[in-house]
């Protein structure tokens, strides 16, 4: 099913959790929002689910106008972060639960429904659990029950609250890579809230990057990382090293020099030129390049990280080297951005 | 190698970083002792001085069957009541915003601190035929006061505060994701009360039924002044104790007490049972 948010505002007792938001979600789409807190990934989901009423805009599921249904009528699959299973319950009857609450022709026969369950059992990888308690569950199986029943219900769209979060790093990778089989194999429409860039990048067709309740930037896991369209995105998703530059005739200058970098298109003046640390050429000498100090010199696992000291202002900047590379051991390193991005000074 | 002695089956003591279990075991059980146990046993003695005839004879008697039934029955009813009205109060106090509200939380616990032939005074008034209440009441041929409904609402009174703080703090508790899960899933609100957080309460439900009904069934000071004290109609067990101590008649009283007390144990006893069931179940 198609999701269309369109122009949606959101203000929670006047202060606006959501500014004038529009997405697309094209159907059977695996979608993160990502996010810092605070950012609005998370009201945006609720919107979505129908568990928060937009201030202004509209929620459409298909052509279907969906902001005025209830939570009941939209047919939505939520997962919470916390699990939010019903403690007094089987797993068997968690998962039916959604079944056994319609009404009429719609509602299955009891057996119909036993057989559902098991089904969605099998398919969380949990069989043979059945007739245990929430409480005698690990967290990766608890939430694997809390996908089973939002999955039950046969929704529209399936929305995940950090599902994540609460579980340790390990469990964590595991669900991730069983998360996105569970995906191809049934073709749901997923969204799915994180704060972790990882998850979000590793695991998602489309990446929506959020930031104080607008959307900043969507696109897939390749336009996020390589072709950031804000600062924030740049310094957000992964490293990067950032330095304040002037344009001039279409060159970019580093204090009183040329750094050898064309930017034809760029207006005049203050800009700032950001960069990946790891995606830097190192040059020897020094006509048309930056050059530190260096300041600092770690390892950090497979690629040691150099602290730079760039100009009279001692500008610090990192940049990547290979374990080996004989620059790390001299005090003064040349390189050049292999690919970079200006945006205006702030 | 025979140097590790079995450690298989029930220990007394688990180990604990912890220290002072010994004292504070001790401690405990003396206090209980001192408290409970001997007073209790005492009652129990005396009253098996009395012979098993003769206990039979008190026992059987239809003043104290009456008495008993009376006793026990107005407290079950005042019980369920206030499950029903309590639960109901502890959803308005923990759900709703209302200006107010914490003087409304304040007044709960007035029948804890109230002096209770205070309240029974007033309910009488209240109730009584000529009454504000029982007033309005007599012409639809019901009279409150001076019959088993007036102790039925003396207890209503008296036990209402056990149930609301029982049940509040759980429901404090509930986890506002578990309903909206129960939402997206489909379930009407309805639904989701009888289904999801009632059931979660029933443990908290069933302790403040208990305390409710225990604390009905030894009630005095409010009941005798509502009641009436008809013999045979409207005469508590603990009434009919005192009105036997009153006649020097010490067996008999001890042997009412005794009765009661195995009747107590008995009630709480198998609601303690209902508990650990369901508390095993829900976890």
């Amino acid at each position: 099913m198609e999701v269309r948010v369109a122009n949606v505002r959101k203000e929670f007792e006047r202060f606006p959790a959501l500014h004038d938001v529009s997405l697309d979600i094209k159907s059977g789409e695996l979608i993160a929002l990502l996010g810092p807190s605070g950012s609005g990934k998370t009201t945006l989901l609720r919107l979505i689910a129908g568990l928060e009423r937009p201030t202004r805009g509209k929620i459409f599921f298909g052509d279907e106008d969906a902001s005025q249904k209830s939570i009941q009528e939209r047919n939505v699959g939520f997962v919470f972060q916390h699990y939010a299973l019903f403690r007094h319950m089987t797993v068997v009857d968690n998962i039916g639960f959604g079944l056994k609450v319609r009404h009429g022709p719609s509602r299955p026969p009891a057996q119909e429904i036993r057989r559902r369950a098991s089904e969605l059992l099998d398919l969380v990888q949990l069989s043979g659990l059945e007739k245990r308690y929430p409480a005698q569950l690990s967290g990766g199986q608890r939430q694997r029950v809390a996908l089973a029943r939002a999955m039950a219900i046969e929704p529209k769209v399936l929305l995940l609250d950090e599902p994540f979060g609460a579980l340790d790093a390990q469990v964590r990778r595991e669900l991730r890579r069983w998360l996105r089989e569970i995906h191809d194999a049934t073709g749901h429409t997923t969204v799915f809230v994180t704060h972790d860039q990882e998850e979000a990048l590793e695991l998602a067709d489309r990446v929506v990057v959020m930031s104080q309740g607008r959307i900043e930037q969507v696109g897939t896991a390749d336009d996020i990382y390589d072709t950031p369209n804000s600062p924030f995105v740049y310094g957000f998703i992964g490293e990067s090293s950032a330095l304040p530059v002037k344009i001039e005739n279409g060159e970019i200058w580093l204090a009183d020099r040329p750094i050898g970098l064309q930017a034809p298109h760029a207006p005049p003046g203050d800009a700032t030129l950001y960069f990946r640390p790891h995606d830097v050429e190192l040059l020897d000498g020094c006509s048309g390049c930056i050059a530190g100090t260096v300041a600092a010199s770690r390892r950090v696992a497979g690629t040691r990280r150099v602290e730079l000291e760039i100009g009279g202002e001692r500008k610090r900047v990192e940049i990547e080297l290979p374990v080996d590379h004989p620059a790390a051991q001299k005090s003064r390193v040349a390189f050049r951005p292999g690919r970079w991005k200006l945006f205006p000074a702030a | 190698m025979t140097t590790a002695p079995a450690q298989a089956g029930w220990r007394f003591k688990q180990p604990s970083v912890i220290p002072g279990f010994g004292l504070t075991l001790g401690f405990s059980l003396a206090y209980l002792t001192l408290i409970i146990l001997i007073p209790l046993s005492g009652l129990i003695w005396r009253s098996a001085a009395l012979g098993w005839t003769d206990f039979w004879a008190i026992a059987t008697d239809r003043r104290t069957l009456n008495a008993l039934e009376i006793s026990f029955g107005t407290a079950f009813i005042a019980a369920v009541v206030n499950v029903v009205f309590g639960t109901l109060v502890a959803w308005v106090l923990v759900r709703y915003r209302f200006p107010g509200r914490r003087i409304v939380d304040a007044m709960v616990d007035l029948p804890f601190a109230l002096p209770t032939a205070v309240a029974g005074i007033a309910l009488t008034t209240l109730y009584a035929p000529n009454g504000w209440i029982g007033k309005l009441l007599m012409p639809l041929g019901l009279k409150v006061a001076y019959t088993p409904l007036g102790i039925v609402i003396a207890l209503v009174f008296i036990g209402l505060p056990f149930v609301v703080r029982t049940v509040q703090p759980i429901m404090e508790e509930i986890d506002k994701e578990v309903e909206e899960a129960a939402a997206t899933l489909g379930a009407s609100r309805f639904q989701i009360i009888t289904r999801v957080l009632f059931p979660g309460l029933a443990p908290a439900i069933i302790t403040g039924f208990s305390l409710a009904f225990a604390r009905g069934v030894g009630e005095y000071g409010s009941v005798i002044f509502i009641a009436g004290n008809l013999p045979y109609k409207s005469e508590i067990a603990p009434l009919l104790i005192v009105i036997r101590l009153e006649e020097y008649n010490y067996p008999a009283a001890t042997a009412i007490a005794a009765i009661m007390l195995a009747l107590s144990f008995v009630m709480l006893l198998v609601v303690n049972l209902v508990q650990t069931w369901s508390r095993k179940r829900y976890g």
